[in-house]
């Protein structure tokens, strides 16, 4: 018996040893740590799909430094904690950079474990406090909320003359993320806010939400909700009769928003990081790609993680070498230009945070289009 | 006051199609004790199977619907309780549980990978005009969803107590095996119940994609809520469903300006237990003889 | 015990203590999670397996156990008190929630549990001044012990590995106990029970209590092992996913969620090479399984186990090939 449990540890142990090892052979390995299922499936599938075009081209074209690249998916299931295990299995198995994820709550969790182990890291996140931690190895992908919301504070008083706000959030770490600092930004100002509406993750009905907005009596009301729920929730002020302006961020103009909310989403206003409709060459060619490849509209992450596999391919071309710090290292303010790097389709610069300064764009919708009112310049 | 009535109606409006996916719950309970996890899944679906139909097979709207229809019947129907249920049926409550819910991620996961992770526009059966209705805003779409809902359970009330088959099926629901004795072929009525709660499914999903959008994650809130509502109503009254999908609606709504809206779903969820600790049939339930 | 079993558990223990060696970081992080969910549904399996109580609520306790013991151990408390702090705060928790359980059965006691779920994640989520709100608890301190850290993943395992090994004896003896009788005589036939002289409103209670405190100690480790907790991984899915673990692994089995919990953490890992296909895959497993199997995999074993004996001595009962 004890001879039969001997042999059955031997086996157990002998079988597990060989599980995959690091190795460096003549790939370049990326890991793609994203979210493919729960919540963020449909923003993580956008960024997924955008990464394996840039890295098909980048292939295509004869790879890195010569090298092929290789991408793997890790599912972080939209859960903080799968996410951190991910990012661990992906350094296990010997990741150069890792994509993503950017659900805020996840990043916050698995970048520490990157930083441990010096793995540059490139986040969809928009979080402030991503770029606060004096984390070495983090790099945005696009504008955290602190410099987005300033953007368009600057717009609600400067140009609008707003004096009060009633504010429209969905009760997750989005939407809790961007209210924050857009509340934070408002009280910086002085300006006051009448109404603060929170709502939930696939809520149906936004009656009684609008009538707190509308008795709030506010100047102007801002939302920031995803995108099925921002549909519902023009619908139902267009519904009810609101009259006052209606301001957002990226994804209340969202393509998506009008598709589904049709003529509730005319005339609503506001600043947006990356935009597939904005006049860019680059980024209408690339949604042009995207669409014929996958046969629907990209979205600004899809925009974020095309950029990002081409900064992975300017860095470590412009390196000379397949090295964790220096991508790190030279990735600090850098600036990279369209002319430098065609896939980085706009110039785009990082500063020694890691947080990324670019053109954005303040944005009306006319029409079921969304069209460009100023281009606002990098800070 | 008008504040009040806006409240009232919208909520109204949401809560029958809460209703909608409420009533397929009570129509499976009470045919075969089959607490279903993946209803909400089942809404989501068919909407998929019209969408496919236009966008892949380049069928016509109608025609596309037309064989969604017979998908729905067939898979969510005859599929559904030939491959999972009746396997599973001697061996209680939670096996059910288990593999509804598996079959959900399954669906849920098959609609992300095959087709889209995106939301999809689904074109609209009713108008989204919004008319005035004594100060309060309402749009055609809801009235008409409102109608449908109450129309559907007329009939299917009108169809159980009126027909030799519903009284059959009645029979069945009551007591298998006196109905049984009595010579009613209990697995056709079983199968019929089946049958229906796919239709219904599918005409719920009809008419809730052009609000909700046609997305892969749809059934996840829509099933709990239909759930909630079903056994708030009274879990074998059709009747029932109704009304607990029209509270929740209502209910939902006031919580949300006169209470607190972060705590807005936690409203039905301690009604639910109120209800269950205080009067386990349901508001309109009738008591059963069972010590449930 | 015979001495059969007695070799097999040596080896097992064996097993579990050289198996970490040879793990990458990420292996490590995945046996840690196996072990915590292990105890998890241990005591889910007690309420139900063994008290035949449905309870679709374990995952808000281990919330309540990993939100106490991260408030408790960032506040300065010494992390011993604090854990024993998140078992016993479970314990009187469910307890509480044992009671309408004297006055419902089955599913609808599986719809209470589950709305007591969701309220517990809408208060972690919506009281933020003690929980964090969305955002959740981050950097929660490993336990040091005898001046040991377990800040490095080996040291670590090792810590949850006794926690589990203890809670495993602990629960065999309640199972050998008068009590683990009375649970079993509750499952049974409560009516019968009661007329044997089994109260079977503490039975019941206590069902619950033992089942939920050990809800509570896997969420402490599971907050040590993670150092970050938000209300949404204490969701229903997870409570589902800890039903599913004492399901899949056989219900009423003493093995059966240990094996269940293995199965289902590991499950992801193996199907890893299916890419987006790897919950559909997965989701299809279980209804098979469910299907042919409604007992688990230990029922399965046993029920082949009983072929086989009735083949070796078709005069016996079922009955007696059972024993």
């Amino acid at each position: 018996m004890t001879k039969r449990a001997l042999a059955s540890i031997a086996i157990a142990v002998a079988l597990s040893a060989g599980l995959p090892n690091i190795s460096w052979a003549d790939t370049i390995k990326i890991a793609n740590v994203i979210e493919l299922s729960g919540a963020g499936a449909t923003v993580g599938s956008n960024w997924r799909d955008a990464l394996k075009l840039a890295f098909e081209e980048i292939n295509a074209a004869g790879g890195i430094l010569g090298e092929q690249v290789e991408v793997t998916d890790y599912d972080t299931q939209t859960d903080p904690t799968t996410s951190r295990a991910m990012v661990q299995k992906a350094i296990d198995d010997g990741a150069y950079v890792i994509m993503g994820p950017i659900y805020s709550g996840s990043v916050k969790v698995n970048m520490m474990v990157a930083q441990q182990n010096g793995v540059p890291q490139l986040t969809g996140a928009e979080a402030p406090f991503i770029t606060d931690m004096g984390n070495p190895y983090i790099f945005r992908t696009s504008f955290g909320a602190q410099q987005s919301m300033p953007k368009l504070v600057k717009y609600l008083t400067e140009e609008m003359k707003v004096k009060s706000v009633a504010v429209a959030w969905v009760n997750d770490d989005f939407g809790k993320g961007g209210r924050d600092s857009f509340v934070a930004e408002l009280e910086k100002n002085g300006i006051a806010v009448n109404a603060d509406v929170s709502s939930e993750v696939g809520q149906a009905d936004f009656a009684a939400d609008v009538i707190k907005l509308k008795s709030s009596n506010a100047d102007a009301i801002f939302a920031y909700l995803h995108e099925e729920e921002s549909a519902r929730l023009l619908k139902e002020i267009r519904k009810q009769g609101v009259t006052q302006p209606i301001f957002g961020e990226t994804t209340l103009m969202n393509q998506k928003v009008v598709d589904l909310a049709g003529e509730a989403v005319n005339g609503v206003r506001g600043h947006v990081g990356l935009s597939a409709n904005a006049p860019i060459p680059g980024i209408e060619e690339f949604a042009k790609k995207f669409e014929a490849k996958y046969s629907y509209k990209p979205d600004h992450n899809a925009i974020k993680a095309y950029m990002g596999a081409y900064v992975v391919k300017y860095v470590t071309t412009k390196n000379g070498k397949v090295d964790r710090q220096a991508f790190a290292d030279a990735l600090h303010g850098l600036t990279i230009t369209p002319a430098d790097e065609p896939g980085i389709l706009m110039e785009t610069s990082w500063d020694d945070k890691g947080e990324v300064n670019r053109e954005s764009f303040l944005v009306e919708v006319k029409d079921g289009k969304q069209t460009v009112v100023t281009t606002l310049p990098k800070l | 006051m008008n504040t009040f009535f806006q409240l009232f109606v919208s909520g109204l409006a949401t809560g029958s199609i809460y209703a909608l996916a409420a009533i397929g719950f009570t129509l499976l309970w009470q045919a075969s004790q089959t607490i279903n996890f993946a209803q909400g899944e089942f809404i989501m679906l068919p909407a998929f199977f019209v969408l496919a139909g236009t966008q892949f097979l380049g069928l016509s709207f109608p025609v596309a619907m037309a064989v969604a229809v017979v998908l729905s019947l067939l898979l969510l129907g005859l599929g559904f309780k030939r491959i999972i249920i009746d396997p599973l049926l001697p061996h209680g409550v939670l096996p059910i549980v288990i593999a509804t819910i598996a079959l959900g991620i399954l669906m849920k996961e098959g609609v992300k990978q095959f087709y889209t992770a995106e939301a999809l526009p689904f074109p609209a059966l009713f108008s989204d005009r919004t008319l005035n209705v004594l100060g309060a805003a309402i749009s055609v779409q809801d009235i008409a969803v409102l109608l449908i809902a109450l129309g559907a359970v007329a009939l299917l009330q009108l169809f159980l107590n009126g027909t030799k088959i519903g009284r059959c099926m009645q029979a069945t629901a009551q007591n298998p095996n006196v109905a049984e004795i009595l010579g009613v072929p209990v697995r056709r009525m079983i199968l019929y119940t089946f049958l229906i709660n796919a239709g219904l499914a599918f005409l719920a999903s009809i008419l809730i994609s052009p609000i909700y959008l046609a997305k892969f994650s749809n059934g996840e809130t829509l099933g709990l809520i239909a759930f909630i509502a079903a056994i708030v109503g009274g879990f074998n009254q059709i009747r029932g469903a109704l009304a607990g999908g029209l509270l929740l609606g209502v209910i939902d709504n006031l919580s949300a300006a006169y209470v607190s809206a972060p705590y807005r779903s936690a409203v039905p969820l301690i009604l639910l237990i109120i209800i269950i600790l205080v009067r386990p049939q349901g508001l309109l339930g009738k008591a059963e003889g069972r010590t449930v | 015990m015979s001495k059969h079993t007695l070799a097999t558990l040596v080896a097992g223990l064996a097993i579990l203590i050289l198996l970490p060696f040879t793990q990458s970081n990420y292996g490590v992080f995945v046996l840690c999670s196996w072990l915590v969910y292990s105890i998890s549904a241990m005591g889910l399996n007690l309420t139900l397996g063994y008290a035949g109580q449905v309870s679709l609520a374990q995952a808000s306790f281990m919330g309540i156990g990993a939100y106490t013991t991260a408030l408790m151990t960032m506040a300065g408390v010494p992390w011993p008190a604090a854990m024993i702090a998140a078992m016993v705060l479970c314990f009187v928790i469910g307890f509480l929630l044992g009671y309408p359980a004297l006055r419902v059965q089955h599913h609808f006691l599986a719809f209470i549990t589950l709305a007591f779920n969701a309220l517990v994640v809408l208060m972690l989520r919506n009281e933020e001044w003690l929980t964090g709100g969305t955002y959740g608890i981050v950097g929660i301190p490993r336990p040091e012990l005898f001046g040991l850290q377990t800040q490095k993943p080996l040291a670590f395992y090792f810590f949850v590995l006794a926690l589990f090994v203890l809670m495993a004896v602990a629960l065999y003896a309640i199972i050998r106990s008068p009590w683990g009788r009375a649970f079993k005589a509750l499952r049974e036939n409560p009516i019968r029970a009661n007329s044997l002289g089994v109260d079977i409103r503490k039975t019941t209670l206590l069902a619950f209590a033992i089942g939920s405190s050990y809800g509570g100690l896997a969420g402490s480790l599971l907050a040590q092992l993670t150092q970050f907790i938000d209300p949404h991984s204490f969701g229903l899915t997870i409570s589902l996913k800890v039903l599913l673990m004492v399901i899949v692994g056989g219900a009423g089995f003493f093995f059966g969620p240990i094996l269940g919990a293995l199965l289902i953490v590991l499950a992801p890992e193996f199907l890893r090479f299916t890419e987006g296909y790897y919950l559909m895959i997965y989701a299809t497993l279980v209804i098979v399984l469910m299907v042919f199997c409604p007992t688990g995999l230990l029922g399965l074993v046993e029920r082949a186990r009983t072929a086989l004996k009735l083949r070796q001595n078709p005069n016996a009962t079922t009955w007696e090939a059972g024993r």
